[in-house]
């Protein structure tokens, strides 16, 4: 059994976000693996583990840095991590990461997939869904639950949808995209840690790939960030004190009606 | 020079910290109060490969070297010095001696559950007459066959009560003493006439279990024998050399919790219309508790890179040890200060804090014996012999 996991490094969430010029600024912000993808490794190989069999790839588009979010999946047991980088990545929007992930799925065998269910950072949730289809495989996203079958080639995923769950059955191979609740990710192990320095890392770029660098990276994209922008600042409550008790209820009830507009 | 930690210590390093934090200081108040680490907490450590970071892979450690495990000890002890005490006197000492000097097989048989932590250790050397004077030891080994038989008692044994395997000191030769007299030995806790002798009860670190060890005829295999005959003591200062470096690595844990508290406490604390963080006189305290703090790990990071890189660390190690425990009370001591009335609060966080950082200065060799071979050693290097 061959089990991908594509991963993405993203900022720590407890990290306060500057933006620059319009974009985010990454300098200085501590990086992790994202928190879905941690879900989706730890399903990997939860699998690997109950078959006693099979192998688990990370696999990540990103810059250099990103290598620290394929070096926690191998530390937590991944057996093989590979690399996608290159110049011409940059910018890529979620569609030109999922072209890059499918022309990296095409050079290797994989019998499930799995993504987290969207980054943290930029919430967009398309990867793993534009991966499915470019790789014509089926998908089942936002899963809380799977079981693979005995014979490895079915599976039954359960996903929460509003007010209750949809159990689904489909195919293998094909691409599932981990929720929280999915399981509880593992540590990595010290032993685990520290094995990471023997395991290598292969590194694709556009030539490896076989991409021209006009399908990906900023030019490329078919979505733009037009501008990126913190959220104003909360202002101080009001506060009412020493007054008539009736007195202050009436001008909380005027400004909930007339300032806030909420009565 | 370059002081950066490898990229496999930074994520150790971080790995261990989001550990401690999320298993250990939510219990870190209980494991005081019930005077015990839960079984199920050394359960999860063992799988995380808390009990081996500095051995070899090939023995069940993680093979993280002697800055794994000063990075480790760090971690912890910022949270607890209980389990600080635990793997302290587990890995740095009582795995260490059979580490150091055991043979293949024993490591086999005993360094690899050790490593993975499904078993315990203890290091046993000090006696009711014997303990900044270890060379005195009494407890006896007479060779009976296939066996030694052990006659005598250990005292304020670290893990004692609890250990399932014990490195311990006796005495084969009387005439020769530490010199050539004292032999290490591995004890297994079901031998016959060994048993647990009175439980301490303790200032600080209560959740670390420290006993009395009795030995009544315990009859040990020659097998046993760890190192060579007669060579115990020479075992017994290698591991305690690693021991006093991870006892400084936990004090620099536990001098930057002292100081993280003291950060938070005096930014919100308001008195006359401020926050104290305003007052110069806790600005002061702040700012000597992180100057020593930065030495400290300073001292550490590099007697931890000296062992690894195989040079000579020991008269470090001693420093580690000295210095380190008291940066951890001071830092401690300032800490309950800052605090006012707060600070003397019964389990409150920085009470428990001056009473566990105590310790530091007495076991492991009293910051005295350190101060003693430190010395000997300095003037040793100008041909003068200090007599004790
Ligand atoms: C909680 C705890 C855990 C321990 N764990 C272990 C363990 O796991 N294994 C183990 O073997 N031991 C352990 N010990 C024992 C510890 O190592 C000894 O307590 C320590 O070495 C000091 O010995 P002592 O208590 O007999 O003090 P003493 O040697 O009686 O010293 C009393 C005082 O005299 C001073 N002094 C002694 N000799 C000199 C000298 N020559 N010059 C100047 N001053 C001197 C000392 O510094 C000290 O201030 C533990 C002790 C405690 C309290
Ligand atoms: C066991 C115990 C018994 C007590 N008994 C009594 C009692 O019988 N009756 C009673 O009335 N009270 C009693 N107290 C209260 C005690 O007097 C106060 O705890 C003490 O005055 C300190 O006040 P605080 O704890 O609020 O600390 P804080 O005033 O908050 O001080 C915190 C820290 O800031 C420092 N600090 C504060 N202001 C300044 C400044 N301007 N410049 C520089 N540094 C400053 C302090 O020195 C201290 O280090 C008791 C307290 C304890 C712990």
């Amino acid at each position: 059994m061959n089990i991908v996991v594509c991963v993405k490094q993203v900022p720590d969430t407890a990290s306060k976000i500057n933006v620059k010029e319009g974009i985010v600024d990454t300098e200085g912000l501590e990086s992790v693996i994202n928190p879905y993808d941690e879900y989706a490794i730890e399903e990997a190989l939860l699998i690997k583990e109950r078959l006693g069999e099979g192998k688990v790839t990370v696999i990540t588009v990103g810059p250099e840095r990103a290598k620290d979010a394929l070096k926690s999946g191998l530390a937590l047991g991944a057996d093989e991590a590979i690399h996608l980088i290159d110049e011409a990545f940059k910018g890529s929007d979620p569609y030109a990461t999922a072209l890059l992930l499918a022309k990296a799925l095409e050079k290797i065998n994989y019998d499930i997939i799995f993504c987290g269910k969207q980054g943290v950072d930029e919430d967009h949730a398309q990867v793993g869904i534009a991966l499915a289809e470019l790789l014509d495989l089926p998908h089942v996203s936002v899963i809380v639950k799977l079981d693979i079958s005995e014979d490895g080639k079915r599976a039954i995923a359960h996903r929460e949808v509003e007010g209750g769950k949809e159990v689904i059955e489909t195919s293998l191979p094909a691409v599932f995209t981990a929720q929280k609740g999915l399981n509880e990710p593992r540590y990595p192990s010290l032993r685990g840690i520290m094995a990471v320095k023997k395991k290598t890392i292969a590194e694709w770029g556009a030539q490896e790939l076989g991409v021209s660098p006009q399908e990906v990276g900023r030019e490329a994209a078919k979505i733009k960030m037009v501008e990126a922008m913190t959220p104003p600042g909360r202002e101080a409550g009001k506060v009412f004190q020493g007054e008539e008790p009736g007195e202050m209820a009436r001008k909380v009830a005027h400004l909930l009606q007339d300032e806030a507009k909420i009565l | 020079m370059d002081f950066e930690l490898s990229k496999e210590h930074q994520l150790l390093q971080r790995a261990v910290r989001e550990f401690a934090e999320a298993e250990i200081a939510p219990l870190s108040a209980q494991i005081e109060e019930k005077k015990e680490i839960p079984r199920n907490l050394i359960e999860k450590m063992a799988e995380f490969g808390l009990f081996g970071v500095p051995f070899a892979r090939e023995y069940g450690g993680a093979g993280a070297g002697e800055m794994g495990y000063c990075l480790m000890m760090e971690e912890i002890g910022k949270v607890s010095s209980s389990v600080a005490a635990l793997l302290g006197a587990h890995i740095g000492i009582g795995s260490m001696a059979i580490y150091l000097d055991g043979t293949e097989e024993q490591k086999r048989k005993y360094l690899v559950p050790l490593a993975r932590g499904e078993k315990i250790a203890a290091f046993a050397l000090t006696e009711s007459g014997a303990g900044s004077d270890a060379a005195s030891i009494q407890l006896s080994a007479v060779r009976d066959g296939n066996h030694y038989v052990l006659n005598g008692s250990k005292i304020w044994i670290t893990n004692g009560p609890i250990a399932d395997v014990i490195g311990l000191f006796a005495v084969t030769d009387k005439a020769l003493g530490a010199r050539g007299g004292v032999t290490a030995f591995i004890v297994e806790k079901g031998f016959s006439g060994f048993s647990i002798g009175t439980i301490d009860e303790k200032m600080g670190i209560q959740g670390s279990s420290t006993g009395e060890l009795v030995f009544e005829d315990c009859r040990v295999p020659v097998d046993n024998v760890l190192g060579q005959f007669g060579a115990g003591f020479i075992t017994a200062m290698k591991a305690l050399d690693i021991g006093r470096m991870g006892l400084g690595a936990a004090s620099l844990g536990g001098a930057e919790a002292a100081l993280q508290k003291s950060l938070e406490y005096a930014k919100y604390r308001e008195q006359f219309g401020r926050p104290i963080a305003h007052k110069q006189a806790i600005q002061f305290m702040i700012a000597d508790m992180a100057t020593e703090i930065e030495a400290l790990r300073s001292l550490v990071y590099r007697t931890a890179w000296m062992a690894d890189t195989g040079q000579e660390f020991r008269r470090l190690a001693d420093i580690c040890k000295l210095f380190g425990s008291e940066v951890a009370s001071r830092a401690a001591d300032r800490a309950v200060q800052i605090h006012g009335g707060m600070g003397y609060m019964r389990d409150y966080f920085v009470e428990r804090m001056y009473r566990d950082a105590r310790i530091g200065e007495i076991f492991e060799g009293t910051n005295e014996i350190q101060r003693i071979v430190i010395a000997t050693d300095l003037f040793r290097e100008l041909g003068v012999r200090i007599r004790p």
